[in-house]
């Protein structure tokens, strides 16, 4: 073997010896001094462990039966605002995708759907149905309405990436047979992305679900209402029962999510 | 049939991909277009179709010029240009049957092709055209469940759908065994002369071009550096062609071939 053989080494990320140690360093002294300004107030934290354990025994048992029909009316609003908010979204993103795939639409449409996407992206569910309940009222609209705005954000720019990165050919096999734009769109364009259009659609109604019981602490409607009342009167018990419905449904629902999605692919 | 007058395409690279080629194929006569990778071989038949816009030049298809149709008159234009692929682009997700129907796009309406509500005719004629290649029992099977063959027969019987007066066909064998290769040549060929087509084939391939065409057009570096019989395949030719190397054996390997089975399925 010869010595420049015994003396290799793979080549390091950072090539220069005194850079990548500078580097190193400078991680590790930020990390001990940002640890250094956090205050932890031990005696407090030791306080709060017995008054953090009377909160949590509050919880048991869990209380189905006192708040049944408040519980039951708050899950039927969830799983209203989720139907029709990711059908609406769905409907609304198609068009959105189609114009922000660069293989398909024009510069002005593409900047102009882009945009859209990237608005719905930026902002959190809450800031935006903040807004919304300041629009339209407390209640389920306004949830409604920000669950299918923020699902345009998710699919339209998943699907259009994947439109973006179909099989060139077979969209030029079927365009060169003189099929029209909408022809080769259903032909060619169409059977490539659908699969995953389908996953990601019933992944997005799983989100929305799990969406619309957060939505309710402002005022957006749903069972997350249900519990932001049951914590302000201190019904714990009913908070916990309230907390594993939702547990279950979002269980439920990421379960069939998946199994949707490996049956489409 | 076909009759191209100086034909020039420069990418916006910068790449003079063709430089001013001129060309006229009769009726029904089978051209095998051969030269190095890069040579403009592909550029050359999709600036026939205009999948390709041509920089200079014109394509004149039964004295219609082609390079200056509306996007309208492309697409009818585009009709009477069957175009076989390499590596078959068949819509993978879509049905045999679908497959073999999408030639016919340019003749029907979007809606009728969106519920797959094909005339009698046409499904007729895709029924004979498949029996004719072998693969009736294939008829309802996804396209990616075929093997290469079957693809690329699948591929002829599209490019057919459309009662094309050309057949533009870019390296039909180039992902295929020789057997399989000579069996999909012989069937073009076949096809073409029952049909009276005029036909353009890039091929790799110059034995198999030798075997097949009636006429040999050598391209290099978007120039013709070569218009005959294939006979007239000199060693001195093909060195002008793809460069210096010693091609006796490449000339010796492709007269007798003793393989002549019918297409199988």
């Amino acid at each position: 073997m010869s010595t420049e053989a015994a003396a290799w080494r793979p080549p390091p990320l950072i090539a220069d010896r005194r850079l990548r140690f500078a580097i190193y360093a400078g991680a590790l002294l930020y990390a001990v001094l940002a640890l250094g300004t956090i205050e932890v107030n031990w005696a407090r934290a030791a306080e709060g462990l017995a008054r953090g354990a009377r909160f949590l025994a509050g919880f048991f048992p869990p209380d189905f039966v006192t708040k049944r029909e408040d519980i039951l009316e708050g899950l039927a609003e969830s799983l209203a605002m989720t139907v029709v908010s990711t059908v609406l979204g769905i409907a609304l993103s198609v068009p959105f995708a189609l114009g922000a795939a660069r293989n398909l639409a024009p510069l002005p449409i593409y900047l102009f759907c882009r945009g859209v996407i990237a608005i719905s992206r930026t902002f959190q569910e809450i800031i935006i149905a903040i807004l919304f309940v300041a629009m339209f009222g407390f209640g389920p609209l306004a949830g409604t309405l920000t669950l299918a705005f923020a699902t345009i954000g998710f699919l339209g720019k998943l699907l259009a990436e994947d439109i973006e990165e179909i099989e060139v050919a077979q969209a030029e096999a079927v365009r060169a047979t003189g099929a029209g734009w909408w022809q080769v769109l259903d032909f060619a364009i169409a059977p490539q992305v659908l699969p995953r259009f389908i996953g990601l659609s019933a992944y997005r109604f799983d989100i929305n679900f799990r969406e619309s019981a957060v939505l309710g602490l402002v005022g957006a409607g749903g069972i997350g209402d249900t519990l932001n009342n049951a914590f302000e009167r201190y019904e714990f018990d009913t908070a916990a029962a309230i907390l594993i419905v939702i547990i279950a449904i979002v269980m439920a629902c990421e379960y069939s999510s998946s199994w949707i999605r490996r049956q489409v692919q | 049939m076909l009759q191209l007058i100086g034909l020039s395409k420069r990418y916006r690279t910068g790449d003079l991909a063709l430089d001013g080629v001129s060309l006229e194929v009769p009726k029904g006569q089978v051209m095998a277009l051969i030269g190095p990778s890069g040579a403009g071989k592909s550029t050359l038949i999709r600036c026939v179709n205009r999948l390709v816009e041509p920089t200079a030049g014109q394509v004149l298809l039964a004295g219609q010029d082609i390079t200056a149709l509306s996007p309208r008159g492309l697409r009818r234009a585009r009709r009477r240009m069957g175009m076989i692929f390499q590596e078959y682009a068949l819509v993978e997700r879509l049905s045999v049957m679908e497959n073999v129907l999408s030639g016919r796009l340019g003749y029907v309406g979007f809606w009728a092709s969106w519920f797959r509500r094909f005339p009698p005719a046409d499904i007729a004629e895709a029924f004979r055209l498949l029996e004719r290649v072998g693969l009736t029992a294939m008829r309802d099977k996804r396209a990616d469940a075929l093997s290469g063959g079957q693809r690329q027969r699948v591929g002829i019987v599209r490019a057919l759908m459309q009662d094309p007066d050309l057949l533009l066909v870019d390296e039909p064998t180039a992902s295929l065994d020789p057997k399989t290769s000579r069996q999909i040549m012989r069937l073009i060929v076949e096809l073409c002369g029952e049909r009276g087509l005029a036909t353009i084939i890039n091929i790799h391939d110059v034995a198999l071009a030798q075997m097949f065409a009636a006429r040999i057009v050598g391209l290099r570096a978007g120039r013709i550096v070569y218009d005959g019989p294939p006979e007239g395949l000199t060693p001195d030719v093909l060195t002008a062609i793809y460069g210096e190397e010693d091609w006796h054996a490449t000339i010796r390997a492709a007269p007798d071939e003793a393989e002549t089975d019918p297409v199988p399925a």
